[in-house]
């Protein structure tokens, strides 16, 4: 089982599906683009083990007696996916080497932002170190959905969330985003990516296929909108990952075997005001008097632009 | 043909383990358990096993790879103790509810505060709801017995729960003493091999395991769960004695020393017992009817069958190695007196703390309990209300009492 | 034996669980009808579909099936009506109408 690095987006959207129909998902969840999507880069016929750590799409897509996989499924606790599928990958290993099993497998394990960034950060980082030839995929949405949109370290800065509220006298969260990409990275993992929704999701299959068909740890952090949280029209999705890539707000790149690479540099890179207008969660940035606050945000976009920039040898 | 041998409970165990040779270990070190891990991955660097180790950076991660692995279908193990195992208590649960047979080596310690290294069942009570099976071990022949025996039970299909197989830290884990050891070939065929109906990674079939589950199946799967501990009551027995064929040594649920004609009794769990089996031999010599009933499995509790085994008794003394903070006892002590009164049994109670934290206790101190229960039939209460042994105390009393 | 997916509901005795709550066939969500939760429809305009299969991926139900090159009518049993296909598609083939 090898990566081919083809997109042949017609063979693709024909593969079966791996993600049936019947989870409780919101209308327009941009995390179940995300897992569909990912779990198409499986070659057809390739088997693998899904797991997931606790938040919307586990408790979702396996409400029992219900489970969305085609594959073998496993849903441990919310701080553990990394450990749990590592357990798994080793238990492959082992009874491979026992005769046990003569088939291959390949190993993909779904996190929200909650379950990834923050409480489930060091059972990440272990998996990683060692090596486990797995994929941890975070679909992040920036705060805690699940239980009712609590920030969380990955949700930008001023977003109003339940517990970063704007007010008075907040602007919403204070602080700016965790760079949880750049911390995978330094795991010296041969493959790390980040990734959105953009134009007929090539830049997502083929980032997927790599992460899958790498030997060895593989992370892709998937920016994946929540119409509830991010308080936009649920067709707006694509629009809103379209702006979250123009703006430089969610760059795509891809960092392998330590080696930074920008996958897309706009021609126009467009002002970050774009993207943040369309969420309900930023309204608060555009009355009168607050555009302060809306370029303090530019500046946190462009400092981390220009750093990625410089990290990518540009 | 048993081998004569002398080695530490935690080299016992090891032994076990490399004759079982199971598939897959994640562990984190913590004293008094990290010899264990130790001696596994030294097994596996001289090729004498050919187990996984997956050397995990906590014991949630340690208990969470055991149940990635477990529902994978690799016969699946770790070791802890005290922190770490209060550490895994939320995937414990998980482990159980999942039905997942891993066993766990505990090699009891104190939970913190204040940090503490030394026996105490703080740890393994803290998790005696958890759903796992507990059995717990008076020395290193015993928590080697238990380690063979533990997959036979936990993997029945009647079953299916995880095991954790006890005993005490340092006492046990640390001091080498005699042990007669099987041979290989008998502990293979004892044991078998592991092949599961349901995993992950069955090749004809999908598994999905960890469910979100409505109100609707959550009471009927607990009480499913609850059902499968119950049938390990039989399976225990049964698997004990196929165990004695193959070493000449009997267990059950408990071991009752000189108790069939005591009047006074001590009913305690793991390595004091020692002690306390030498302080009746000396007792016993001077015609005082003393004797022990030894807990070894505490999960599933055998409550009925303890409380007919002393329910001749006119005065018994329960000791736990556990403070149970519910302002009464300890959680032997809760247990066994719902159990006698059960079965209305009359033998006046009296619920002892001790050892905790690896405080000593010597035999004249049992003895000392022995001489006060024959004191307590006759209706001299000297325990007092809350008795602690081998507290220091202002008033000097013999069980920590200030009154 | 135990009892399969679909003969699974709120009147299953505890004896007749699946052991440990475990799950031992694929796919069985699309044993639920998410489709009752859509206030509005999508529909696709034949006339104007052009098979590029843009909406496809972007379903977040598995809700636009794709067979041999070309994508099927909607899976109105499971489809939650939110609408994302109406704008993947670059022909406006795609329109939502009220109701069910």
């Amino acid at each position: 089982m090898e990566q081919t690095g083809k997109f042949d987006f017609k063979e693709i959207q024909g593969r079966e599906e791996r993600l049936a129909p019947g989870h409780r998902m919101c209308a327009g969840c941009g995390g179940t683009i995300a897992v569909r999507n990912v779990l198409k880069a499986l070659h057809p016929g390739d088997k693998a083990v899904v797991g997931n750590a606790t938040g919307c799409l586990e408790v979702s897509s396996f409400m029992y007696p219900y489970t969305s996989y085609e594959d073998s499924y496993i849903h441990n606790a919310f701080e553990n996916a990394g450990a749990t599928l590592s357990g798994v990958e080793t238990a492959y290993k082992a009874l491979k080497k026992k005769g046990k099993i003569k088939e291959e497998y390949k190993f993909i394990t779904f996190g929200g932002d909650g379950g990834t960034y923050d409480i489930g950060l060091q059972s990440l980082s272990g998996a990683m170190e060692r090596g486990h030839d797995m994929v941890y995929v975070c679909y992040d949405n920036g705060a805690y959905m699940n239980t009712g949109v609590q920030r969380s370290s990955a949700t930008p800065m001023y977003a109003d969330t339940t517990t970063t509220p704007s007010g008075k006298v907040s602007a919403g969260k204070p602080q700016a985003r965790k760079d949880l990409a750049a911390i995978i990275a330094a795991h010296n993992i041969p493959y790390v990516a980040q990734t959105t929704f953009i134009g007929n999701l090539k830049d997502l299959y083929v980032k997927s296929e790599k992460a899958i068909y790498t030997p060895g740890a593989a992370f892709l952090n998937i920016l994946a909108p929540c119409p509830r949280g991010w308080k936009y029209d649920a067709p707006d999705i694509i629009e809103i990952c379209r702006l979250a890539v123009e703006t430089c707000y969610w760059p795509l790149f891809e960092i392998i075997d330590g080696k930074w690479l920008l996958n897309y540099e706009p021609k126009n890179k467009l002002p970050v005001e774009d993207f943040l207008k369309k969420q309900g969660r930023f309204k608060h940035l555009f009355k009168p008097g607050n555009e302060y606050l809306i370029e303090a945000f530019q500046a946190e976009v462009d400092k981390r632009w220009e750093a990625l920039l410089f990290r990518c040898g540009k | 043909m048993a081998v004569k041998e002398r080695m530490s409970g935690n080299e016992a165990v090891a032994y076990a383990i490399r004759q079982i040779n199971p598939d897959v270990m994640p562990a984190f070190p913590i004293t008094p358990s990290t010899e264990i891990p130790q001696f596994v991955s030294a097994m596996i660097a001289n090729g004498e096993i050919d187990t996984e180790f997956i050397p995990v950076e906590s014991e949630h991660s340690s208990m969470s790879a055991a149940i990635g692995s477990s529902a994978a279908g690799a016969r699946t193990l770790t070791a802890t103790s005290a922190c770490g195992l209060a550490l895994m208590w939320e995937v414990l649960y998980v482990a159980a509810s999942n039905r997942l047979p891993i066993m766990m080596e505990v090699v009891n310690r104190a939970l913190s505060g204040p940090i503490n290294i030394n026996a105490e069942h703080s740890d393994s009570m803290g998790a005696r709801d958890s759903g796992w099976i507990q059995i717990y071990a008076e020395n290193n022949q015993e928590a080697y017995d238990n380690t063979l025996q533990a997959y036979r039970i936990a993997e029945h299909k009647d079953v299916k729960l995880p095991i954790m197989v006890c005993q005490d830290g340092f006492i046990t884990s640390h001091a080498v003493e005699n042990i007669l050891l099987l041979e290989d070939e008998p502990v293979k065929k004892f044991v078998g091999a592991y092949q599961p109906e349901h995993y992950l990674l069955r090749e004809d079939e999908t598994m999905a395991v960890g469910p979100y589950a409505v109100s609707c199946y959550c009471m009927e799967a607990k009480r499913a769960q609850a059902q499968a501990m119950r049938n390990a009551r039989q399976v225990i027995l049964d698997v004990a004695k196929e165990f004695e064929e193959i070493s000449g040594r009997k267990y059950g649920f408990f071991e009752e020393y000189r108790l069939e004609d005591a009047e006074f009794a001590i009913v305690a769990i793991g390595s004091v017992c020692g002690t306390i089996k030498d302080a009746i031999d000396r007792l016993r010599e001077q015609g005082i009817k003393a004797g022990l009933l030894k807990v070894r499995v505490f999960r599933p509790f055998p409550g009925e069958e303890m409380a007919e085994a002393l329910k001749h008794l006119k005065a018994l003394a329960i000791m736990d190695r556990c403070e149970g903070y519910n302002a009464t006892g300890g959680p032997l002590g809760a247990e066994l007196t719902a159990a006698l009164y059960r079965a209305q049994a009359s033998a006046k109670t009296v619920n002892i703390i001790y050892g905790l934290s690896g405080r000593d206790v010597k035999v004249s101190d049992i003895e000392m309990v022995y001489e006060d229960l024959a004191e307590l039939a006759q209706g001299n209460n000297r325990f007092g209300e809350y008795p602690y042994l081998g507290l220091r105390n202002r008033s000097g009393d013999n069980y920590g009492a200030d009154r | 034996m135990a009892l399969k997916a679909e003969k699974i509901n709120e009147h299953t005795v505890w004896q007749d669980l699946t052991e440990g709550l475990q799950i031992h066939e694929p796919a069985t969500s699309g044993l639920f009808e998410t489709g009752e939760w859509r206030t509005s429809t999508p529909v696709v305009d034949w006339d104007k579909c052009r098979q590029c299969l843009l909406c496809a991926p972007y379903c977040p139900d598995s809700c636009i099936p794709v067979k041999e090159g070309k994508r099927e009518a909607f899976d109105y049993q499971h489809c939650k009506g939110c609408g994302i296909c109406v704008k993947a598609c670059p022909f406006g083939a795609i329109t939502m109408k009220e109701g069910k």
